[in-house]
């Protein structure tokens, strides 16, 4: 396109006070090549945006510059169609939190201006992606239990089509192998209705079942996902759009107590799992000789909220050991039925099925550490009751239940990465720059991804996630973990938890079916291209992507999939070639605008510090320095980035090589409790860094000359001290030698 | 032929649940009406300092979903309204909506004049009463969106004028009138949210009598940096620092006689209110009182850490009284120790009442075709054909679960509006 520049100066709000606006002009007219430039009193009024649209449809103009508050504010007034536009902040991060009237705070509106004119000279406003092969609404739903039931039949209702898919010979996962239910309204037990979900399941027109079936391979992405799927030894393929992955859990392996709590030493003692199978089968016996159950104890916690076992609780197990001591107490009143608990954990309405076992005469014991005794066939359970504050003896136990937890399917199998280092032993361990992702080989998606065939996990098996904000979304694109091999959790959740799911799927078909992005960067258009003739097969993109959306083919060059791709643009920063760019950011530009920077000569003493910080929290941060009026040092020039994972370390040498005295990246915490939007951004941009740092020193030319700083976005209070102190820092280190050069 | 309006969804409340509903239904491709009563979104966790158990801020996360807000013109939001009635049935409700007067039109740039200009000063909402703010205010520094409010107390006054007129943008309008707003849409989701349970409720406890009794809402704002005392926790009586701290747990909740249900948050938020006093004060002493700790799944670590925390008490009994020591404002707690059957005087400095969660569907109306279950929740997701219930409307919930509920609600919500 013809590029036709227009900027606008907002003159209210402080900005006209404490700028020489006319000057500002003199730049934009000058340097910017502005064919049209205007100020105006108050631009964010109707008159304001009148005079825009008209220079739009009268004078021709498409790129526009609105030099006014910050990007984050009036989005909706400074927004025309048809052209592209960037928003200089000279509110908030010009006027509000410097001096007015000063040469330093106009120097930096000034340079602002020239380094969004430099945005704007090479930006174009993207086309959306759409792929060669037809794209694919369906949802694929792996695992027939009622997470993955539900998730089939939300989307059906919905009016999308499903394909669900489930390794055993029937539908219905462990709800099968259930007898009752606990869930809302948490009165009573409840009748088990699995039978009914697969009936309607089974029933529905657009949902079609493949049972004693697996995914033996899965390759594309969103919209373009291809399943291979294994029944009875014949192989069909579907095209997918989004999946949802509802592989179900597994009990935890009661043998590896190694006989805690008399398992393995007496029949009597089972664990939660094998009561369900008794009592689905009508009477609750003892397991030894089938004879009446008198006396029961149940015990929580087996092998759960224990490092050396489960490190978490499985959320469920308290509920279960009500509602089976209910039934035992239901079956017979006059039976004695104890549970020795830890902490009872009944969140919510749940406290009334608590209140219920107790109505029905069941025993609490709070206990720490209960112990079985098997003495024979005789069995007494020792526990120093906490309540009472003495200890007790159960003598003549018909029955011992262990409370033993859930195991996510995902949390099987080999260590991916671990087999790749053996496979490769001459890759060296420094190669793997950011930390490793775990991914288990479970045999569930067998994806065909570079990266590893299941989703990554973030601790005990379960996968990772923004498990706070943004639970539903992993580490791989348009796949959507729910039910309990996502978290520990019961039926009453996970018929919630598929719906979000199955909402999520459809959303990420909708979203790539139009070439957009989804979440965090949902509704961009813009997607990385590669120019591939300059590839040097360093395997650096495939192997930083976050989120595998790039394979890779035999000789090592990267195959991009553009539908299983975020947009954060780390693969960006990752190339040392610079071959990655979006129609809208790329390393050139981001060079041009620091290329653009006006830096005074060293004798002016004026050093120049380059800030590259996150746009999500660090820049909104940044925002709120000047909301509360504070200020700090005006040698800083920002820009913010899509993520600090795009850091491409030319930029350093880009800022070096124009004498700018320091670069400070903001970016979010990493590491296990990481806040990144795209998972190893920051930490990505910290190490390579940190490779800089050294070789800044091998060239004597110092190395505090970058840093990284951690920000989170409520952190406004302490950055413009962060900030000044940094500016001290670069004066007693001195001007950058590559000044004037 | 589709008829728009009915084929949009409406969410009622901007809290976490809400949010999602409206954001994930609008990028699946569906136009949403988001009608909050606060004069910002975000609801309440806009009020929290951290999360547990990452100990991040929720506005990493809020501007977040702003910015998906801002990008989607398929999302319309109302802020200072309320839902006034309900009638009609799926895939055609009517809802009458009223939206309060903000006194302060969209022409506001959000400079702040009006409020420089302002002397009357009210109690803070947002800090729960904690501290002043001038009664032309920007609600918090991070407001969405970024509009001043003026109290109707300061429009009605003379000071008005004086405010009015210091706005250069013709903002400002003491006239302005409640109005109302009629929507025809095609499915609602309902996602009002929870109020902290009264702690004047709890007779024995001394809030409200004594001023080193406060609130685990309260305790957020003191810990936030753009709280009342800029994020340094300190005792209200005397602004001392506090060397030992008590959290009570269920202070309402799991009691016959106030909440008998579990907020089934309030472990994990006084656990994550002892790593703040821990963080600043890094001698202090805190006990936590309990019944049962509540950590469920992942979080069950979060607990696991704090116990190995030497200056951490996990204290099994309930907190029968407190009574303060008039000369020091100290607090003395009578409890029983369950363990050792003894009964135990416990002196602190600050004590924080894990008050908890009254389902706001129990306070204020609800459309009739909504059944609420005897605590006031509306208990199942499809409360009506066409009629949604999500987070804490539902069921008591913490963020995560919110977010997931929402997420589920605008599925939901779509299907009721599909035509097959």
């Amino acid at each position: 396109m013809d590029k036709k520049i227009a900027v606008y100066i907002c003159t209210g709000c402080g900005i006209g006070e404490a700028l020489d606006i006319e000057q500002l002009s003199t730049v934009a007219t000058k340097e910017c090549k502005a064919a049209v430039c205007k100020n105006h009193p108050n631009l964010c009024s109707a008159e304001g945006a009148q005079i825009i649209k008209d220079d739009i449809a009268n004078e021709g103009v498409n790129t526009l510059i609105i030099g006014a508050c910050s990007p984050r504010v009036m989005y909706d007034v400074f927004n025309f169609e048809g052209t592209i536009l960037d928003r200089v902040n000279l509110r908030e991060q010009v006027v509000w939190s410097h001096a007015p009237k000063d040469e330093d705070t106009q120097m930096m509106a000034e340079d602002y201006l020239r380094m969004s004119a430099a945005r704007m000279k090479s930006t174009l406003p993207p086309e959306p992606y759409k792929p060669e092969q037809e794209m694919s609404t369906d949802i694929l739903v792996v695992g027939g239990g009622t997470t993955g039931m539900t998730a089939a039949l939300e989307v059906a209702k919905a009016g999308y089509r499903a394909v669900l898919v489930e390794k055993e010979d029937e539908l219905g996962g462990f709800q099968k192998k259930v007898s009752k239910n606990v869930t809302f309204p948490f009165k009573d037990v409840q009748a088990n209705e699995i039978q009914k979900l697969i009936s309607s399941v089974t029933a529905n027109e657009k949902i079609e079942v493949f049972t004693g079936s697996k995914i033996e391979k899965l390759s594309g992405g969103p919209c373009v996902f291809n399943a291979q799927i294994k029944q009875n030894g014949s192989s069909s393929e579907r095209h997918i759009g989004a999946v949802v992955m509802a592989a179900g859990w597994q009990p935890y392996d009661p043998e590896k107590l190694e006989k805690r709590f008399g398992y393995g030493e007496s029949a009597n003692v089972i664990t939660n799992v094998q009561f369900e199978e008794r009592a689905k089968s009508g009477k609750i016996t003892r397991p030894a000789d089938g004879k009446a159950v008198k006396t029961a104890a149940f015990i929580q916690c087996a092998g759960q909220r224990d490092p050396q076992h489960l490190a978490y609780c499985s959320a469920i197990c308290c509920f279960t050991a009500l509602k089976q001591a209910i039934q035992i107490k239901q079956q017979d009143p006059k039976s004695n039925v104890f549970v020795f608990y830890q902490e009872m954990r009944t969140p919510g309405q749940g406290e009334d099925f608590f209140r219920k076992a107790q109505q029905e005469g069941v025993i609490f014991v709070r206990s720490q550490a209960p112990e079985v005794l098997t003495r024979g066939s005789k069995i007494a359970v020792e526990a120093f009751d906490e309540l009472l504050g003495d200890k007790i003896l159960l003598d003549d136990v018909d029955m011992v239940v262990l409370a033993t937890g859930m195991v996510p399917a995902a949390a099987f199998g080999e260590d991916f990465k671990a087999k790749k280092l053996d496979e490769e032993p001459d890759k060296k361990k420094d190669e793997m720059v950011a930390s490793v992702d775990s991914i288990f080989m479970s045999d569930i998606l067998n994806l065909e991804y570079r990266q590893g065939p299941e989703l990554p996990e973030l601790k005990n098996g379960f996968p990772d996630s923004h498990f706070i904000c943004f639970p539903y979304e992993s580490r791989r694109t348009g796949i959507y973990a729910a039910g309990p091999v996502r978290r520990p959790m019961g039926i009453a959740n996970a018929i919630e938890d598929a719906t979000g799911a199955a909402m999520k799927a459809i959303q990420c078909v909708e979203l790539t079916s139009k070439g957009m992005a989804v979440h965090p960067r949902a509704g961009d258009l813009s997607y990385p291209e590669f120019f591939m003739q300059r590839c040097t097969q360093c395997k650096r993109c495939t192997e930083e992507c976050p989120f595998g959306a790039i394979n890779e083919d035999e000789k090592g060059n990267p195959l991009p999939q553009p539908t299983r791709c975020r947009r954060c643009s780390v693969c960006m920063g990752a190339c040392p070639e610079r071959i990655i760019s979006f129609s809208n950011y790329s390393v050139g530009m981001i060079g041009d605008i620091i290329k653009s920077i006006n830096v005074p000569e060293e004798y002016d003493e004026k050093p120049r510090m380059l800030v590259l910080c996150c746009e999500n929290d660090a820049y909104p941060a940044l925002d709120m320095i000047g909301l509360r009026r504070m200020t700090y040092n005006a040698w800083v020039r920002v820009i913010p980035v899509r993520c600090l994972g795009s850091l491409n370390l030319v930029w350093v040498a880009d800022s070096l090589s124009k004498g700018i005295d320091g670069i400070l990246l903001l970016g979010c915490r990493h590491g296990e409790n990481y806040q990144c939007h795209f998972v190893k951004g920051s930490e990505l941009a910290n190490i390579r860094l940190s490779k800089v740092k050294e070789t800044l020193d091998r060239l004597v030319l110092e190395s505090e000359r970058v840093r990284f700083e951690t920000v989170a976005i409520t952190d406004y209070d302490k950055l413009p001290a962060l900030l000044d102190e940094y500016a001290e820092k670069l004066v007693e280190i001195g001007p950058n030698p590559y000044k004037g050069y | 032929m589709v008829d728009v309006e009915t084929q949009s969804i409406l969410v009622v409340g901007g809290g976490m649940s809400g949010l999602t509903a409206a954001i994930d239904a609008a990028e699946a491709g569906h136009e949403v009406y988001l009608v909050e009563k606060n004069p910002y979104l975000g609801g309440r966790v806009a009020q929290l300092h951290q999360y547990f158990p990452k100990l991040c801020p929720p506005y990493c996360g809020l501007e977040l979903n702003f910015r998906r807000i801002k990008n989607n013109s398929k999302i319309h939001f109302i802020t200072m309204a309320e839902v006034e009635t309900v009638s009609g049935q799926k895939g055609a409700w009517d809802v009458r909506i009223k939206i309060n007067p903000r006194y302060v039109n969209e022409k506001c740039t959000g400079c702040g004049k009006c409020s420089e200009a302002c002397t009357m000063e009210i109690d803070n909402p947002f800090n729960y009463g904690m501290d002043k703010i001038k009664a032309a205010y920007l609600p918090h520094d991070m407001a969405f969106p970024q509009r001043y409010v003026i109290d109707p107390e300061l429009a009605k006054s003379a000071q008005g004028r004086t405010v009015k007129e210091s706005c250069a943008y013709d903002a400002i309008e003491l006239d302005m009138q409640a109005k109302t707003v009629d929507l025809k849409v095609g499915a609602i989701v309902w996602a009002t949210g929870w109020s902290p349970y009264d702690a004047n409720k709890l007779d024995t406890l001394g809030f409200g009598n004594y001023p080193n009794v406060i609130t685990n809402v309260m305790m957020e704002r003191l810990a936030a940096g753009n709280g009342p005392t800029k994020g340094k926790i300190v005792r209200p009586s005397d602004g001392k620092e506090p060397q030992t701290v008590g959290f009570i747990q269920c202070a309402g909740s799991r009691d016959e006689n106030n909440l008998p249900f579990c907020s089934s948050v309030c472990c994990l938020a006084s656990m994550k209110q002892a790593t703040y006093v821990r963080e600043q004060y890094p001698d202090a002493k805190i006990y936590i009182f309990f019944i049962d700790i509540r950590a469920m799944d992942r979080l069950e670590s979060f607990y696991a850490n704090l116990k190995q925390d030497g200056n951490v008490t996990f204290f099994k009994g309930k907190v029968a009284k407190i009574e303060e020591d008039s000369a020091t404002k100290n607090l003395v707690l009578r409890v029983e120790d369950t363990t050792a059957g003894s009964l135990n005087r416990i002196t602190v400095d600050l004590a924080v009442l894990a008050t908890g969660m009254q389902p706001n569907t129990s306070l204020s109306p609800v459309p009739a075709l909504a059944q609420r279950d005897d605590y006031g929740f509306i208990a199942s997701l499809q409360a009506a054909p066409g009629f949604f219930a999500a987070g804490c409307s539902r069921t008591p919930v913490n963020v995560s679960e919110a977010v997931q509920d929402g997420t589920a609600a605008a599925l939901k919500a779509i299907q009721s509006i599909v035509r097959r």
